[in-house]
């Protein structure tokens, strides 16, 4: 590779000779996304409207709801563990992505967490759109051939005595870990304990907060 | 197909990136691939299996050196040509040909089909094949058609932790051939019978399989 180069050569009409060059894919991109709007087959509000929904809207402070939830009212933990799609539902979290859940309970003995091997199968109404690292080829290699090894790469120590379960999501079933609720958090109200609820706890690759870690 | 993408159990793939701050999107280009894929998948003209099928079958040098948008993008330029959207000279020139009578999906339909998905779950009546807590074989699939049985588990004895019911069946689904209503289960492996004996006696790990690829085990 070439060291940094100030000797540019700009043809005429360069006014920001600075602005770093569009990469191929963004150019193919953009070639698709107008064909497709001439072609009257995509509407540019619709693009804007999916990128917001997901940006903005739906992401894992939903799963967050749903876990503080769990932790303070036992009814709730019950119906969620029973009919997870249905539990999830009763907050209005439903839809593409999440269309059929299950939840799996950390406990003692117990850790869960969640991966998919094949592609990247993920909880879109609970959580959003999943992490890069999710997504890519070392967590999913490793993640079912050596979970607690995985788990120490993100600073999650698991006891040799305490259970580890994988959830490869082959399926069209999504996976949700509901993490051990925090000691020291009998006096919190649920939106606090639910301050506490990461999108990594959810997945199941750390553990919930404590909350000296956010005082 | 055994493909790049079937990677549970590979070694050498690198550390992970933990960092809980990465954000979702990289480049703008990677948001508006995201959104044409869902939106032109809006129309109808290709299931959930069709589209994973399309970003999978390539060479393995091609999937492991795309980047996630990038297999997206390579994925909904395929499916569009093959269900025939666009023509593959619109796609390489850029220049549209014609011009589609029947508008495009409302936009202000998308909050209500996000919120309302498209489970793969059936309300056909099918025996169960397997009941919970039996030993399952998981049977030695090869086929270069789509598959959602991994290949780490292929051949493995396995006991079935939970019926989820009837659900459309992947293999076929994705290559037109129907629905192939049948149940689909989570089974348990425990962590020795897929990596040996170095692997933790209480290591288990779940997958979810549908019953075309179980027999009951010996």
């Amino acid at each position: 590779m070439s060291g940094h180069d100030h000797d540019h050569e700009h043809g005429p009409g360069h006014e920001h000779p600075h602005a770093a060059p569009a990469s191929p894919l963004a150019e193919r991109v953009k070639s698709l996304e107008a064909l497709l709007v001439t072609k009257k087959l995509v509407d540019p509000d619709s693009l804007n409207a999916l990128i917001d929904t997901y940006e903005h809207k739906v992401g894992p402070r939903n799963g967050a709801k749903v876990v503080a939830r769990a932790w303070v009212d036992p009814a709730y933990k019950e119906r969620l563990l029973r009919d997870a799609t249905a539990a999830i539902a009763e907050f209005g979290f439903t839809g593409r992505q999440g269309e059929d859940m299950v939840v799996v309970e950390n406990t003692p003995a117990v850790h869960n967490m969640v991966v998919c091997t094949l592609c990247s199968c993920y909880p879109w109404p609970v959580l959003g759109l999943p992490p890069v690292w999710y997504k890519s080829a070392p967590y999913r290699s490793r993640a079912v051939l050596d979970p607690r090894g995985v788990l120490r790469e993100f600073g999650t120590i698991i006891g040799d005595e305490v259970e580890v379960r994988v959830w490869d999501s082959t399926a069209e079933l999504r996976y949700l870990v509901l993490p051990e609720r925090p000691a020291g958090t009998e006096g919190l109200s649920e939106e606090q304990l639910a301050e506490l609820v990461t999108r990594d706890s959810m997945i199941g690759v750390t553990k919930a907060k404590t909350p000296e870690s956010v005082s | 197909m055994n493909g790049a993408h079937d990677m549970g159990g590979m070694h050498g793939m690198g550390p992970i990136d933990t960092d809980p701050n990465d954000p979702l999107f990289h480049a703008e280009w990677e948001k508006r691939a995201f959104a044409i894929t869902l939106a032109l998948g809006f129309h109808g003209r290709w299931n959930i299996d069709m589209a994973r099928h399309a970003r999978e079958n390539r060479h393995p040098l091609d999937y492991l050196g795309s980047s996630y948008y990038e297999l997206w993008l390579k994925g909904v330029e395929r499916l569009a040509v093959d269900t025939g959207m666009i023509s593959a000279e619109e796609l390489a020139t850029g220049e549209p040909a014609e011009v589609t009578a029947a508008p495009p999906p409302d936009p202000a339909r998308v909050a209500a089909i996000l919120a309302k998905g498209a489970s793969a779950k059936l309300e056909d009546d099918v025996p169960v094949r397997f009941a919970v807590g039996a030993r399952v074989l998981v049977l030695d699939i090869t086929t270069t058609g789509h598959t959602r049985v991994p290949r780490y588990c292929r051949g493995r004895i396995g006991t079935i932790d939970r019926d989820h019911g009837v659900y459309i069946f992947p293999d076929t689904h994705a290559h037109g051939l129907g629905k192939k209503p049948q149940h689909c289960y989570s089974v348990r492996f425990s962590g020795r019978d897929l990596w040996g004996d170095t692997a933790p006696a209480n290591d288990a790990i779940y997958v979810d399989l549908w019953d075309d690829y179980l027999e009951a085990a010996p």
